[in-house]
């Protein structure tokens, strides 16, 4: 009998006979095309976990957006599931999604409507470039603070920064194609060299340097960790050297912090003085690696971090420890050092719970060493200079230098370098030239937007660590902004509590919902005030990390030091 | 005791010094001690880790700046800790108010009795003062079995760690920032069209009601207010025996949620947790029915299980059993005994299958009674039977946790085992998984390596693991001098198969085989698991035997997270074969052809037994075709859709004289019967079933058997009634107090034992001890106390593919569908997920053959050839045709090829040559 004159006999059955099967197996599948593309961008590269934001950005690099097939093969690629890479994916500013449809323009105008820019007009700027702009071609979007706060306000086209921008020069840079960092002239490596650069991290590596002295030199010149918590360097060396190894180091160059911009300004004019400090960490807790995670913000150093760590490993530099440098992709909680930790290991930027403390479970779950880029910095003056040359510059019971980042109604913003303790009025007196013209002092923000905001008669106390507490305020990572007499301070706390809202990770409730309705409490006309000291106090004392500890601390510091703003 | 007693912490709570347990967090520590603390993202339940995030659950400790989350921080010696002052007390109110403030009303909560309502409740706190957000998300109706309304959701994650820690299906995820976050499926996807696998998990761990039971929800999503009964059994469908407590009303099933069972600990997979209705499906048998004398019977006869009375009238209990009863009896008083048969099922209780052996032995008087064990690990248990003396499991799946290697081969487990899976995707996370099968699958991705070899080759790719492992002498020799004989036999015969000669036949290469041979015989701990993939083939006794080798030559057993566990694939086969539902065995596989053995039961059973080894399944449907068999009383089984060439099969059925039906529903076997009673369904009766863990477990009755049907254990000793037994059972634990008499391995293991503690594994050493999960530490139940090492040699399959049949067609299971559909299909969840019979085959093969996926296609062998939709899968190598055989319109089993194994005379079910064309 052959085959075909067998009939095929159809039998009944007992389901509904409703519906019909799926064509494929269950979910989105795998596109083969999509595979093939992502395959050709990844290369040889490892398919690590750790490593799955820095893909993020190859395919967004080479394709503009991040689509569903480039993110499901992505995820087949790296043997992850397609939630966890679009939790990641989502997470971060700077990933643009596109689940449908398509995706942005080619270019995208990011206008920072963060406090000194919003004081200089962000948003008469965001509303005329959205107006002039053609939507086939440039989005204008709002962004948090790009750590130019000196020459607000700042937009950012593609990657290029627009300083004291304006829609004529943002629009000229957009229809220009200029959309790349300019790299500033920087020191490097040669001339670094030639400045007598490497010679102590040599000495450390020689042995003719020893681990104690080095660690005496840090603890006598009192350098705390100027990223903001101001813990003393020496000491956290110490106590990482005390867990068993193998250990790790981090660097933070996440500078997100509103109003500052002091890690940039060394990163963009001495590179290798930071590099030798982070190399000299490394070999003091014998580091097996070093992450640099640098903010996406930052485009131009990190071309020139590129550069001139591949310069050090041709020098032999970098024998005793490895250096990668990550790169951020937009979320200001990255800036907390677990989060940190969580975003260089490839998820979300989701802060830790303490204890444990990274410096015995950190990045990958071993011992690390947590350290701020200016921290890094200071390291090889303190030891060639001496303890006693840094700790003795101080003021006011202060002690040290300390970049502070200025920004506001004064005269002359950037970064100022000061004894620590200067007070407010000294800083800006003594070294910002005064208020600008038109303004006249009448609160200050003395270390961004997490460290509260305290009036103009209060601008005598010492800005140092530890000073302003009684007043619910802190240094932080000395991010200074003036406001002066025509500036609200209403509109400024409702500023950094959106900023706030926005940069939440959404983890714990008292931050992910306490900022999203103070906001909605703080945009009435008449503010409610014990109902907000209620949200802050719950926020203060229940939040898993300081974003959500602190960010009610501007809030709180208008209901006391500005009363007639918010009756 | 001594250890735990020096991590004893001692802390003060609220004042008082009190104690915390290693390991306690302040949370934990505080319930012992009587202080509740609200908790939302915390689940108290096992296999949650606390995550600290709600912070509902906030106290203060002294000396430090802000609260602690009590659920994730554990004491200090000497810690302050206070719960009830004013500032714990408030950020605890507060949180909860900030979380009430974006809630659905409570008058149109999704749940209303929800945790998080509860917690509420007890804080006065139904009310916030905050402004609601000004967008709630929207609701996404588009699964099937549950509601998803986020509107609801208090991002406490906890379905995310259901989803990916606990079940690790890694479906939902918590996307976007900050008060944007958002509980997502895959690429925020609906759920419906997610890669969710139905298990339910996160509904039993959402605390608010954004994740519900569809029945539990109106069409608005507002909770239907309904009372609900709970009663605690064991789930009817695979080998893993999760345990389950039903939640009816009136009734009906309506929820059901996972219990803290051995083997699930609380998880569940979407039949377990929705696949119950078919108990109420209009389908159901309610009064027995005879054959119409006008329906003759055929291969084809087909009925309307909605309308039987085309073929069948209804008749009484009385007539009913008599006329079955006096249709046996006549056969056996002219032709004899052997001219009888009987199959029990796996789908029964222990009692059931005990009660039908017991009916075809001393009432039929014959040993062909068997099961559905013989198609699926009949050989395995052949191969166990000779090597180590034992059919069962020496370690049960759970035992994944403890070792440091993971072998799992020939098994799909995240489909047909779904739940031990889970156990198998966690232990992959920190150790060596290595998967070996023809088929990409998921666990591949949860796989150190994926052996995805070539079909068939089993045997080449074992044998030259053990090549290595003995020619690179990483074998444990003492062991292997201890424990074992045939060494030096297996040695000799495993020379040539060096992984280089073997890699071209099982397409595997030579390196990788040697690693992970290394990998295996290196592990401290290391064990098997394996499923039908080798065990249905015509060298499924020799697969088994290699991976006996295996473990034996390395001394791989014995020891927590050592072991061979052959993954059983219904409820109860392991329980049913233990009962004695094996045509050569009596209970506890008991040879029937040893005299001494027969004459304890004789004396036991008072009765005269057959000294010859009855036959198998497929070899009672030959006999029948033979003319030898005439009779057959079929209690819960589906030959008609689970025999190999089943057009034989049913052609078979259709000649028999006299054949009587079990059932629930009308099965296809049952469209041949001449007596069909309508019998009970799992959640309707008390019984005992044994999973593949050897755990024996206590199912209860939740629901009244409806119409006039019975009890099972109630027809099976009518029937014997009247073909002159005289049993003497009334209730259910009757049948097990005298299976205890003649079945050692239930020593210290009683009916009101496994009522009190739900389950005991056998073997058990004392009436207050826990059985013993892992066995054979200290030699085997053979004769000599070794373990018999049996060299295998590749035998190809059967049916090779060649230019008129150019494919390989295997076959098997589906998550969704169960065995051959007859439950499953009348499920109206299930049904939903997977309406028709459909083949998967690799896209590329699609593409050649200029099928869109989703198009029918017509799949033919040298048996027959069926119609049905294809599917396109990645997981599919090129040349492979996967068709599940639980649909009836298109049964896959008129394809397959019924060569039987030598050894455990199972079917080739996974292996024959196809031909594949659009249809």
């Amino acid at each position: 009998m052959s085959d075909h004159s067998r009939k095929v006999e159809l039998r009944q059955h007992p389901g509904t006979r409703r519906g019909r099967a799926r064509a494929t197996p269950k979910g989105r599948q795998i596109d083969p095309a999509a595979r093939d593309e992502v395959r050709l961008l990844l290369e040889n590269r490892p398919r690590q976990r750790d490593l799955l934001i820095e893909y993020l950005h190859l395919i967004q690099d080479a394709h503009g957006a991040l689509s569903a097939a480039h993110l499901a093969a992505l995820a087949g690629e790296m043997r992850l599931s397609m939630a966890e890479v679009y939790e990641v994916a989502t997470f971060y500013a700077h990933f643009d999604v596109v689940v449908d449809g398509e995706g942005p323009p080619p270019v995208t105008i990011r206008v920072c409507d963060s406090l000194s820019c919003e004081l200089e007009g962000a948003q008469a700027l965001l509303g005329a470039l959205a107006a002039a702009a053609d939507p086939q071609r440039v989005r204008v979007v709002r962004a948090p603070c790009m750590g130019r706060c000196d020459t607000a306000p700042v937009a950012e086209v593609g990657h290029h920064h627009v300083d004291h921008a304006s829609v004529e020069t943002v629009m000229a840079a957009a229809d220009a194609g200029h959309v790349h960092p300019e790299i500033p002239d920087y020191q490097d490596y040669g001339a670094y060299i030639n400045d007598g650069g490497y010679q102590l991290l040599n000495g450390c590596l020689d042995g003719e340097r020893k681990l104690a002295d080095i660690i005496e030199a840090l603890d006598k010149s009192g350098l705390r960790g100027l990223g903001g918590a101001g813990f003393p360097t020496g000491r956290k060396w110490q106590i990482v050297r005390g867990y068993d190894g193998p250990r790790l180091m981090a660097v933070n160059a996440d500078e997100g912090e509103v109003g500052t911009f002091k890690d940039r300004h060394y990163l963009e004019r001495s590179p290798h003085r930071f590099l030798e400090g982070v190399l000299i960490g490394a070999w003091a807790v014998e580091a097996q690696a070093v992450y640099i995670y640098l903010r996406d913000e930052y485009p131009a150093v990190r071309e020139i971090l590129t550069k001139e760590i591949a310069a050090l490993g041709e020098a032999g530099l970098m024998a005793h420890t490895q250096v990668h440098l990550r790169r951020g992709a937009g979320a200001y909680i990255c800036g907390e050092e677990s989060s940190m930790i969580e975003s260089i290991e490839g998820k979300r930027g989701l802060p830790r719970h303490r204890p444990p403390y990274v410096a015995e479970v950190g990045l990958f779950g071993r011992p690390t060493l947590v350290q701020n880029v200016e921290t890094m910095y200071w390291v090889r003056d303190i030891v060639e200079k001496g303890a006693e040359w840094f700790a003795t510059q101080g003021r006011n019971g202060g002690k040290g230098l300390r970049s502070y980042s200025v920004s506001g109604r004064v005269r002359e913003p950037g970064v100022k370098l000061a004894p620590a303790g200067i007070s407010a009025r000294e800083l800006i007196d003594e070294f910002c030239g005064g208020m600008r013209e038109g303004h006249t002092f009448k609160g200050y923000l003395p270390g961004g937007a997490s460290g509260g905001i305290l009036p103009a008669s209060l601008a005598d106390l010492p800005l140092e660590f530890g000073a302003l507490d009684k007043y619910g305020c802190f240094v932080g990572s000395h991010a200074v902004v003036i406001l002066g007499h025509q500036d609200s301070m209403k509109d400024a706390a409702l500023n950094l509590m959106r900023f706030f809202e926005d940069e939440s990770c959404g983890q714990c409730t008292p931050c992910r919902v306490g900022t999203e309705k103070a906001v909605a409490l703080m945009c009435r006309p008449r503010w409610d005030a014990p109902l907000l000291l209620e949200v802050g106090r719950v926020m203060a004392d229940a939040s898993i990390c300081g974003l959500g500890q602190a960010a009610a601390n501007p809030l709180n510091s208008v209901l006391e030091f500005f009363p007639e703003e918010h009756l | 005791m001594s250890a735990s007693a020096s991590q004893v912490v001692t802390f003060q709570l609220d004042g008082v010094e009190v104690d915390a347990r290693a390991g306690e967090t302040i949370w934990q520590a505080a319930k012992r001690h009587a202080t509740d603390i609200p908790h939302l993202c915390y689940a108290d339940e096992p296999g949650y880790r606390a995550d600290g995030n709600c912070r509902a659950c906030m106290v203060e400790i002294e000396g430090e700046r802000v609260l602690a989350a009590s659920c994730i921080r554990t004491p200090t010696p000497g810690m302050k800790v206070t719960t009830d002052n004013e500032r714990s007390r408030n950020a605890r109110a507060m949180v909860m108010e900030l979380l009430v403030a974006d809630q659905p009303a409570r008058s149109t909560a999704h749940d209303p009795n929800s945790q998080f309502w509860q917690w509420a409740d007890s804080m006065a706190l139904t009310e916030s003062r905050l402004p609601a957000r000004p967008k709630s998300p929207l609701p996404d109706p588009s699964h099937t079995a549950m509601r998803v309304n986020l509107d609801a959701c208090i991002h406490c994650n906890l379905c995310v760690r259901a989803c990916r820690e606990v079940q690790v299906n890694d479906v939902i995820g918590m996307a976007y920032r900050g008060h944007g976050a958002k509980i997502v499926f895959d690429f925020d996807d609906p759920m419906g069209a997610s890669t969710c696998v139905a298990c339910g998990e996160c509904v039993q761990a959402c605390p608010t009601g954004a994740l519900m039971e569809a029945t539990l929800v109106d069409e608005e999503g507002v909770g239907r207010s309904i009372a609900l009964e709970e009663v605690n059994s064991v789930c009817p469908y695979c080998g893993v025996g999760c345990q389950i407590t039903y939640q009816t009303n009136g009734n009906e099933i309506v929820a059901v949620q996972g219990r803290d069972g051995p083997g699930n600990r609380q998880r569940l997979c979407v039949k377990g947790r929705f696949g119950f209705d078919y108990v109420g499906h209009p389908h159901r048998l309610t009064k027995p029915l005879i054959r119409r004398d006008d329906a003759p019977k055929s291969r084809d006869c087909e009925v309307d299980p909605a309308n039987p009375f085309t073929h069948f009238r209804e008749a009484s209990w009385e007539e009913a059993l008599d006329f079955a009863a006096a249709g046996f009896k006549g056969i056996r008083d002219s032709d004899g005994s052997k001219a009888l048969a009987g199959f029990g099922s796996a789908k029964g209780s222990n009692e059931e299958a005990y009660l039908v052996q017991k009916l075809v032995r001393t009432g039929f008087g014959t040993n062909n009674v068997d099961h559905c064990t013989r198609l699926c690990h009949a050989s395995s248990v052949a191969a166990l039977l000779e090597g180590i003396g034992s059919g069962a499991v020496t370690a049960p799946f759970t035992a994944c946790e403890d070792a440091d290697v993971i072998i799992i081969t020939g098994s799909n487990a995240t489909e047909n085992h779904p739940v031990a899976a889970t156990f198998f995707k966690q232990a992959a996370k920190t150790k060596t998984l290595i998967v070996m099968d023809p088929r990409g699958q998921q666990l591949k991705r949860h796989a150190t390596h994926m052996l995805q070899f070539t079909p068939g080759t089993d045997v080449a790719l074992l044998n030259a693991m053990l090549n290595v492992i003995i020619e690179e002498s990483l074998y444990d020799r003492q062991y292997v001098e201890a424990n074992t004989e045939g060494f030096e036999n297996l040695k000799h015969h495993i020379k040539d198969f060096t992984p280089e000669a073997m890699q071209d036949i099982c397409g595997v290469d030579a390196d990788t085989i040697r690693t992970v041979a290394r990998k295996y015989a290196g592990a401290e701990r290391a064990i098997i698991f394996w499923g039908m993939g080798i065990s249905q083939s015509v060298h499924g006794t020799d697969n088994a035997r290699c991976l006996i080798a295996l473990s034996m030559i390395t001394g791989q057993v014995g020891r927590p997270g050592t072991g061979l566990h052959p993954l059983r694939g219904q409820n109860n086969v392991q329980g049913a074969s233990d009962a004695g539902l094996i045509p050569m065995m009596l209970p506890d596989y008991q040879a029937v052809d040893e005299q001494d053995i027969r004459k304890r039961f004789e004396d036991a059973w008072g009765t005269s037994l057959d000294p010859v080894r009855g036959l198998t399944v497929v070899e009672i449907m030959d006999a029948v075709f033979d003319g030898v068999i005439k009779g057959i009383y079929v209690m819960g089984e589906n030959p008609a859709m689970s025999d190999p060439d089943v057009d034989h099969a049913r052609a078979a059925l259709a000649k028999l004289e006299h054949l009587v039906v079990q059932d629930i529903f009308l099965t296809e076997t049952a469209f041949h019967a001449d007596v069909v009673l309508p019998a009970s369904a799992w959640p309707e009766k008390d019984g005992t079933v044994t999973n593949s863990n050897r755990q024996i477990q206590m199912g209860r009755k939740a629901l009244d058997l409806p119409g006039e049907a019975r009890q099972d254990w109630w027809i099976i000793q009518a029937l014997a009634e009247r073909i002159g037994c005289d049993w003497r059972f009334e209730t259910v634990s009757d049948v097990f107090a005298e299976m205890k008499t003649v079945m050692p391995s239930l020593n210290n293991i009683t009916w009101e034992r496994l009522e009190r503690e739900s389950a005991v594994t056998y073997p058990c050493d004392g009436p207050d001890r826990p059985g013993n999960d892992i066995v054979f530490g200290d030699g085997f139940p053979t004769p000599d106390g070794r373990a018999k090492l049996v060299p295998a040699s590749i035998i190809p399959p059967d049916e090779q593919p060649d230019s008129d049949y150019p494919m390989v067609l295997t076959t098997g299971r589906q998550l969704e569908h169960w065995h051959t559909g007859a439950m499953t299909r009348r499920a109206r969840i299930l049904d939903e997920l997977e309406p028709e019979a459909v083949a998967s085959l690799s896209p590329d093969d699609l593409h050649a053959l200029g099928v869109t996926p989703g198009d029918r296609i017509r799949v033919r062998t040298r048996r027959g050839a069926i119609e049905l939709r294809s599917r396109a899968d990645d997981g599919i190598p090129e040349g492979l045709i996967f068709i599940p055989f639980c649909y009836a319109e298109a049964a896959a089993n008129v394809l397959t090829n019924p060569a039987l194994d030598p050894f455990g005379k199972i079917p080739e079910f996974k292996f024959c040559a196809a031909k594949v064309e659009a249809a």
